[in-house]
């Protein structure tokens, strides 16, 4: 019996993955040839699932800077800041956020993983409250698991349910910490962000918001759902990752809250891992200051989300509850969600197969990410193909005969009742 | 057993045959994701309702620490105890 007997079942599903088709979950690029392309067993593919919101990986400035930075700086720091000290571009990186935040304070973290991991882990400490939505991320989990607060989960988006549970602690004398996403990763749905903060308000417990697929994305200067709630003041704590507006690797939490930088010392996941490389910081700076620069990315972005969300919606697919750059499809099994995909893969159209229980419910889903760099072409292109699958494999129905092209078909139907239809079958 | 502690798993043996699709024989040595073959979600979901129902609070370790029918009747009917 080996030592790794016990991830047979985990095997098992992962074997048959492969028999379909390619792995969803071992894809290798030979090439990226821009933002929005890359080469898949030598064929060009559209990559729509990569969360590269502005497009800003093969921003010109953005690797001139990265560049100058690893020939000035070298490949790497070699260690953490306690030990081997900071670059000033590790400060200039965490003021340059701070100010864009209008913040005081800001740390930086080697990705955004960990910067859930450090934050939730560190802030709340033994006798403290974790509050965390149901559909939280896999980092926002991880951390609360890592950490010795206790743990307990407020229905997804409900800021009654959350009151409620306030209300069972509030004779416990701990700290709460609700932690909230500013959109969601698998459906792309955001937070009543407005109502969360008047419940924080009212029962006098800190609120974090996790702008991870928000940043850049929302907010009139992209600074996220709280700027787009116009709840800033009540985020005590934001956190957020480098990795997808901003086009490179690593996370940050920005806070007004004093004597935050005790924190430098007190945060296991920010103290005893490597920080951040030269290259990485430089090219993250540039990207924070094009992001500013150039509005038009955002606008760009929500002009080609409403395209690939729209578009899959008249088709009559069950997409989610509202338009975002990320653009979920629910599919009712595993073993046609596994089909689609592959036949999207092998038609040009690379995204994501998510399933449960990674998925908010028991649904898979094939989850899109657009980008501001997308042409709308491709996205057209992206619509056109999972019309074809669909029809092929029975998701859809067969195309209606051109005398009653205009009946209404499923696309009546409100999106998000198709998604709640599909999610009442089975957990929620 | 206490009697509280009766009434505690009845009132969960309850509660899990409003959400079983199907009938089944449910008593303390009952493994919850094994004999049911309830998948997380559900499992998740069902132990949010029985906050509501006992009107407490279940933190996650706690749950972590059952696996029968009697251990979540143990839990819950500690942490009534505790109101």
């Amino acid at each position: 019996m080996s030592i790794l007997s016990k991830f047979a079942p985990l095997r098992q599903t992962y074997d048959q993955l492969r028999s379909v088709g390619q792995n969803p979950f071992e894809m290798v690029f030979e090439d990226m040839l821009s933002s929005t392309e890359g080469i898949y067993r030598g064929k060009k593919t559209i990559l729509l699932g990569t969360n590269n919101y502005l497009g800003l990986t093969f921003d010109e400035a953005c690797i001139e800077e990265s560049v100058a930075a690893v020939r000035a700086h070298g490949t790497g720091t070699t260690g953490s800041r306690i030990a081997n000290g900071s670059y000033g571009t590790h400060r200039k990186l965490e003021s340059d956020l701070a100010k864009y935040f209008n913040r005081q304070h800001c740390m930086v973290f080697s990705t955004g993983y960990q910067a859930n991991l450090g934050m939730l882990s560190t802030l709340a400490g033994k006798g403290d409250y974790l509050l965390l939505d149901t559909d939280s991320h896999a980092s926002i989990y991880d951390g609360a698991r890592l950490g010795h607060a206790e743990v307990v989960r407020f229905r997804h988006n409900d800021p009654d349910d959350l009151r409620k549970r306030l209300k069972r602690l509030a004779n416990e004398p701990g700290q709460k910490l609700v932690v909230v996403e500013g959109i969601y990763s698998m459906l792309g749905d955001t937070a009543p962000l407005r109502e969360f903060a008047e419940v924080k308000r009212e029962m006098g417990a800190w609120l974090m918001v996790d702008e991870a697929h928000s940043l850049g994305v929302l907010g009139e200067h992209g600074r996220g759902l709280a700027e787009e709630a116009g709840v800033e003041a009540d985020c005590d704590f934001i956190v957020g990752t480098f990795s997808k507006s901003l086009g490179s690797v690593g996370g940050f939490c920005v806070s007004n809250v004093p004597e935050f930088d005790i924190l430098r010392v007190a945060c296991r996941p920010y103290m005893f891992t490597a920080s951040l490389p030269p290259a990485v910081m430089a090219s993250t700076i540039t990207a924070l200051r094009r992001m500013q620069e150039q509005p038009e990315r955002r606008q760009r972005l929500h002009e080609n989300a409403q395209r690939l969300y729209h578009g899959l919606r008249k088709l009559g697919f069950a997409v989610g509850p509202q338009c975002s750059p990320i653009v979920s499809v629910a599919v009712p099994e595993v073993p046609v969600a596994v089909e689609f995909w592959n036949r999207l893969l092998e038609g040009g159209v690379y995204l994501n197969l998510a399933m449960p229980p990674a998925t908010p419910t028991p649904s898979p889903l094939l989850r899109s990410s657009v980008s501001a760099v997308h042409t709308p072409a491709q996205i057209d292109r992206a619509v056109q193909l999972f019309e074809t699958v669909g029809r092929q494999l029975g998701v859809l129905p067969p195309a209606v005969a051109p005398a009653r092209k205009r009946a209404p078909v499923a696309s009546a139907i409100p999106a998000h009742a198709e998604v709640a239809m599909l999610a009442s079958g089975g957990a929620r | 057993m206490t009697e509280t502690l009766q009434n505690t798993q009845a009132e969960i043996i309850e509660g899990l045959k409003e959400i079983l699709k199907r009938p089944a024989q449910l008593d303390a040595t009952t493994n919850i994701v094994r004999d049911l073959q309830l998948d997380s979600l559900v499992v998740m979901d069902f132990i949010m309702s029985l906050e509501d129902r006992f009107e407490i609070v279940i933190p996650l370790d706690r749950v972590a620490e059952v696996e029968t029918l009697g251990d979540l009747a143990r839990v819950v009917d500690q942490l009534r105890g505790r109101n």
